[in-house]
Parts: structure tokens; sequence; C-alpha cells
């Protein structure tokens, strides 16, 4: 799960990680609000969007008087930011954060990750602040240092030093940062994050360690124990289909294409994906209904499949382990005699009880093509919503 | 042979007496897996289709000589079955959970560090040794005793790979699914290694997606290493950067993970990969035929 800015900030102010002072708005008065509480001599307003890049797209503005706080956050705010990150259609700013600017000296990047290689926590850490990391590990990787952690001890205070000393901090602030990494690394653990990433952390003219950005993701996984966390979830920026996909259990990402596609498994979800694009056709979205799935789950997963308006066929390929394919057929036959389906239907049954799925769905009358294997139904949908 | 079990692995059950772990007791008993024991705390005494329920797995493996366990207690408890598992002592420990937190799998693999236990998932099928025994989920008929070996992080990839293959003639050893999260216990190269030393294994197809670099690792230890033919396939060339598809440890994240490098990293290594997920079993058989082994390994 993704949360805004101001909200990491929040968390891992509660930590002791330093970040500068800041509220959030959701009008313009409230932002020239904030920035008269803050009454710093320089204020930052900042769009709140999920996606990177906002400073590109001309999301952040510093204002030098309230005026200028005024008139930035009235342009900023329901604007809509199209940045490299959210494709484009672009994402609109309902919220802003309003923070006090500072006297930036340098920038410098700090992340923590979880290194699949190792099933260990790193942090990672580079002098190459403010830019995207990962052009950094493109084209200059000897400038982004890594410590692996050991869960059992922790960020230890010598790794710490070992990476302020790697990027460059200036001695005098050696103290400062390593206080700055511990904390970053046990707020990550703690709110059970998958990634807490401050790009750019800051030195500052009155000699701070500041957090300028703060993206943190955290484990779906680990929600339950988080209901803090879970809190924040902002909705508006998630995909429609993909929330109502998600209160049934069902997992499920939008996609461009114009093939529906309903499977069970994730590994099976993905690679019929990409049979359909093996044989010319587009996927509208990957879909996993899980091994458990009842006729119910079922008919949910063709509403979500239906609600997108760029489906014009939908492709349902069901290897049915402990998962029965005639309980897969009453709920395809079920839901097209609910939402009154259309559009082409292929649907390719196989493993438990797949004669009887199959039985059930030539008697119900439904234009249901059948297909013998993976291909036939990757093959038969392409030509359908050709 | 076979690799990690066979039908003599006695195996207890952690969490039997839950819906999903009551019903999977059920088929693997069917499929003739020693079932000899299973835990739930407080329901020491009581009885799963017959097998008898113990409060820790120290006791279920005291009375039973049991040294295997399969895991179906829910995720916020699996990482402590895990550990509970691995103080007992077990060889095997495979864990079916899906959605484990990641913190909590970080921990147990360094708990487990130099302990004699090895897990295989979590979030996975399990472990099947063709017509012997089965530890897991998945369904037990479609496979049928043979010389290939499967290895895979994903359940329904896996079964679809068996099928094609048992329904073209050629029978499989054992099929290991290693599970689709980040941080698992058992990974490609410790699967690849057991083929390679089981006499009965003549080649393996090894199943991987998205995510991460363990095909890429797996690849070079191919190359260098493997005696035997290996086939792949990769799932996921059309996933789109960034978002998790369906398993946690699924997503392309900065650049890296994509299909097209691991599948470049292992056709350099030698490794046929198959094209799309309908012809895994025949750019097996295409493997077979060039190594000489068509006719050995036609089983059925």
């Amino acid at each position: 799960m993704n949360i805004h800015e101001y909200q990491g900030k929040q968390v891992l102010r509660e930590f002791g990680v330093k970040v500068p002072n800041g509220h959030v708005a959701y009008s313009v008065d409230e932002a020239v609000e904030a920035a008269e509480k803050l009454g710093s001599p320089v204020t930052v307003v900042k769009a709140q969007i999920h996606a990177g890049g906002r400073g590109k797209a001309g999301g952040v503005k510093v204002a030098k008087s309230l005026e200028e706080v005024r008139t930035y956050a009235d342009e900023i705010l329901g604007k809509t930011l199209v940045t490299h990150q959210n494709g484009p259609d672009g994402t609109e700013v309902k919220r802003l954060l309003i923070e006090e600017g500072c006297d930036i000296q340098k920038e410098y990047y700090v992340g923590v990750v979880l290194d699949r290689a190792t099933s260990r926590v790193v942090m990672m850490a580079s002098e190459e602040g403010g830019t995207e990391i990962e052009e950094v590990a493109e084209a200059t990787p000897e400038k982004i240092f890594k410590e692996v952690i050991d869960p059992v001890v922790g960020l230890a205070p010598y790794q710490a030093r070992r990476l302020a000393f790697n990027i460059n901090i200036p001695n005098e602030l050696l103290g400062k940062a390593v206080k700055f990494m511990t904390a970053l690394y046990e707020a990550f653990v703690a709110k059970d994050c998958s990634i807490a990433e401050i790009n750019p952390l800051v030195t500052t003219g009155d000699n701070e360690v500041l957090a300028l950005d703060a993206k943190l993701n955290f484990d779906d996984n680990a929600l339950y124990r988080h209901p803090d966390i879970a809190e924040l979830r902002d909705l508006g920026e998630e995909d429609e289909k993909e929330i109502q996909a998600s209160k049934y259990d069902l997992s499920y990402v939008s996609l461009d294409g114009n093939i529906g596609c309903m499977v069970n498994g994730a590994g099976l979800a993905m690679s019929t994906m990409d049979i359909i694009k093996h044989y010319g056709g587009d996927p509208a979205n990957f879909l996993d209904v899980g091994g458990g799935a009842t006729a119910e789950k079922v008919t949910e997963a063709f509403k979500i499949i239906l609600s997108d308006k760029n489906v014009k066929g939908i492709f349902v390929n069901i290897f049915g382990g402990i998962m029965k394919c005639d309980v897969i057929a009453e709920g395809v036959v079920e839901a097209t005699k609910q939402i009154g389906l259309t559009i082409p239907l292929v649907v390719r049954l196989e493993g438990t009880n797949v004669e009887r799925g199959k039985q059930i769905l030539d008697e119900s009358g439904l234009n249901i093509t059948s297909a013998a294997s993976m291909a036939d139904g990757a093959e038969k949908i392409v030509a359908a919503v050709k | 042979m076979s690799v990690y079990i066979n039908k003599d692995t006695k195996v207890i059950v952690q969490g039997i007496t839950g819906g999903t772990a009551r019903f999977h007791t059920k088929q693997m008993l069917e499929y003739g897996t020693k079932i000899v024991g299973g835990v739930t705390p407080k329901k020491a005494g009581t009885e799963v289709e017959g097998v008898p329920v113990f409060n820790t797995v120290e006791d279920a493996v005291k009375a039973t000589g049991a040294t295997a366990s399969v895991i179906y207690v829910p995720a916020p408890f699996a990482a402590d079955a895990i550990i509970e598992a691995t103080d007992a002592e077990l060889d095997l420990v495979i864990c079916i959970t899906e959605h484990i937190p990641v913190m909590d799998m970080v921990k147990v693999k360094r708990y487990m560090e130099g302990k004699k236990t090895r897990l295989v998932g979590p979030n996975c099928p399990g472990v099947i040794t063709a017509d012997e025994t089965k530890i897991g989920i998945m369904p037990g008929y479609i496979h049928k005793k043979g010389h290939i070996g499967v290895v895979s992080r994903s359940g329904t990839l896996t079964y679809e790979a068996v099928h094609q293959l048992t329904e073209s003639g050629y029978g499989q050893t054992t099929a290991v699914g290693i599970g689709g999260d980040p941080v698992n216990g058992t990974n490609f190269i410790d699967v690849l290694k057991e083929f390679n030393n089981d006499p009965e294994t003549e080649a393996v197809i090894m199943i991987g997606e998205i995510g991460g670099t363990a095909e890429e690792e797996a690849a070079e230890w191919v190359k260098a290493n493997m005696t035997k033919p290996v086939v792949g396939f990769i799932g996921g060339v059309t996933a789109p950067p960034g978002k998790r598809m369906g398993h946690a440890g699924a997503i392309i994240s900065g650049g890296k993970g994509t299909a097209d490098e691991k599948i470049r990293v292992m056709e350099s290594c030698g490794i046929k990969v198959a094209a799309t997920p309908s012809v895994m079993g025949e750019t097996m058989i295409e493997a077979l035929k060039e190594n000489g082994l068509e006719e050995k390994c036609k089983t059925h």
C-alpha cells in the first residue's frame, strides 16, 4: 500500500526521523492558514499524489509570501498532474502539503528495501540525491552504497557511519546522519514497510539532516497488524476496478487492452496475458480468482471485467486443481445470465471435473465458445475481438 | 528415487483442524501420503480423518517419528509454525500458507540459518513425488511417475506443465513448488542440485516468473554445473512495471526482474525456453530428442 508524502513524514517523525514542519491542506484557504501557522520566510507548496516526478510536472512551488502561497495553491489544487510514473491520464491533485522551506546545502539519497538475493533488508545511500535512483544505478552504479542488515542486530551504528562516510556527509553532521538512518530503519521494520525512500535527504545551512521527501510503501500482508497505517489509504488514488476486486479478495490489475481475462492462479493469469499478446491480442487485465473461487466470486469477477468499457471479449482460462471445473462453469453461466453478456466469451476448462464443467456450459444454451487448450482459447478470443 | 520426499516419508500437518487442512489431509491420505499426525494447540487427543492430533510439533514428532511437516496455519501464525517445526528438528517443512508478512519471513530465514531443517515455500503448492506421495495442495491425478523433474514459482503453471507432460506420455520424478513470495526457503538452485544428483531424473523443467533475479542465478548455475537438459518458461512477458501480479514476489521494480531479461539469460546459459505456456511440454520433448533421452523418458 502506498501513502502520501505528508503521511509518510508524519510516520517517520514518530520514529525520530527529522522532517521539515508542515501541514496538509485540502483547500486554498487551508493552505494559506497553514503557511501562516508555519510563519517561515519561504514556504513550499507541494501537490500530494502517489506518483513520483511531481516537481517536473509543476506540482511543487516555492512561495515567498502568503499571496504567493494562495496563488500557487489555487494553481495546483484541482490540476491534473501528468508525471512519468502515473501514465497519460495523470492524477488530479486534491491535497497539498504546505511546508517550511529550508536552506539546502546538498542533496543525498537514502532508501531501505528488501534484498531478495540475501533475504535481508538493505539500506542504500548515494551522493546523487534528487535524481531518479534507477538512473544513478544505471549510469554510475559505483555511486550507490549498500549495507545488508541482520534482522537480529538491526542497522549497526558502524554500518550507518560507513554509509555516511561513503556518501561524503560532512564530519560535523555524522552523528545526525547516523541517528537519521537508524530511525529510518526502525520505522521500516516497525511498520512493515516494503519501501522507505528519502530522496532527497538534505543537509541544511543550520546544520540539520532532513528528509525533504518521503516515499513509504507498506507490505499489504502486514496491514492487519497496523490499523493506523491502513487508515492512511487514499482510495481516490486507486483504480476503481482494483478497489472493487480487493473487496472480493480477487487479485486484479487493470491494463490497456480489450480482452478481459479471468484465470485461477497468479502464474497462469500472467501467462494468459502473455499468450493473448503472442497471438496478436491485447489483455485488458490481470485477474486471479484464486484457488477457492465460488460461483459468487466468479460473478463479481465478471462484473469487474465488464465495467471496463474497453473490453470487447472475455477469455476464461481455468486449470482446476483443487478448484472444480463444474463450480467455475456454474459461476460463468450464472454471471452470464445475471449480466446479460453481449460480447464474445471463450472458456478453456481443464482439470478436476472438466467433463461436468463442459457439459454445464454446453447445456446452458449460452453463446460460449469452448477451447481445447490455452493456445486454442487465446487464438479464438483474439480472432473474435478483431 | 526422487527428491526430498518418497512413499516412506512420515508427515505431520500443522493446523490440521482448519477447513483447508482437513480437506487436503483427506486428499493426501487418498494419494497414499503417510500422514501420521496433526498439530493444533489445545486439540490434543482428537482426530482428523483418523489421524491423531497433538498440541505441539515436538509431541507429534516424539509420538510418530515424523520427519516432514506441512503447514496450513493462517498467515499471522505461520512464521511461528515454521520456527516450531525447525526447533523440532524436522528434515523438511513445506509451508502452503499465503500472505505471510515479508518481515516475518526475513526473521524466519535468519533463524533457520545453520539449522538442519529445509523449508519449501511459503505460498507454494507443495511437493509431490509422482505415484508415491504428495505433500501440499496439487491435484494428484495429473502426475505420472517418470523421469522429468519439475521446479516452479507458480502453482497452476506447474499443473499446466505436468499435465502437458503426462498427456504426451512423459512422467515425472518430483514436482517442487518453491512459491511466489520474495523470501522463500528453497530456491531454484537448491532443487536443481537435487535433480542433478537424482539418478531417476533425466531432465528438468524450471518455471519462473517476473520479479527478482532467482531465474538468472539459477541459469548461471545450470550452465556451470548441470549435467542434464533444462527447459524453462517465464510468466509475465506482458506484465507492466511497478504492479504486483498476484504473487507478492511478482513485480518488476526499478527496471529489474523483467521476463525478457530472464529469458535472455536462460537462453544464453543453454536453457531452452518455451515461447508460450502451452508448449512447455513440447519444448521438453524437443530437448529430450536433442539429447537422445526421448525413448528413456517416455513412460506411458
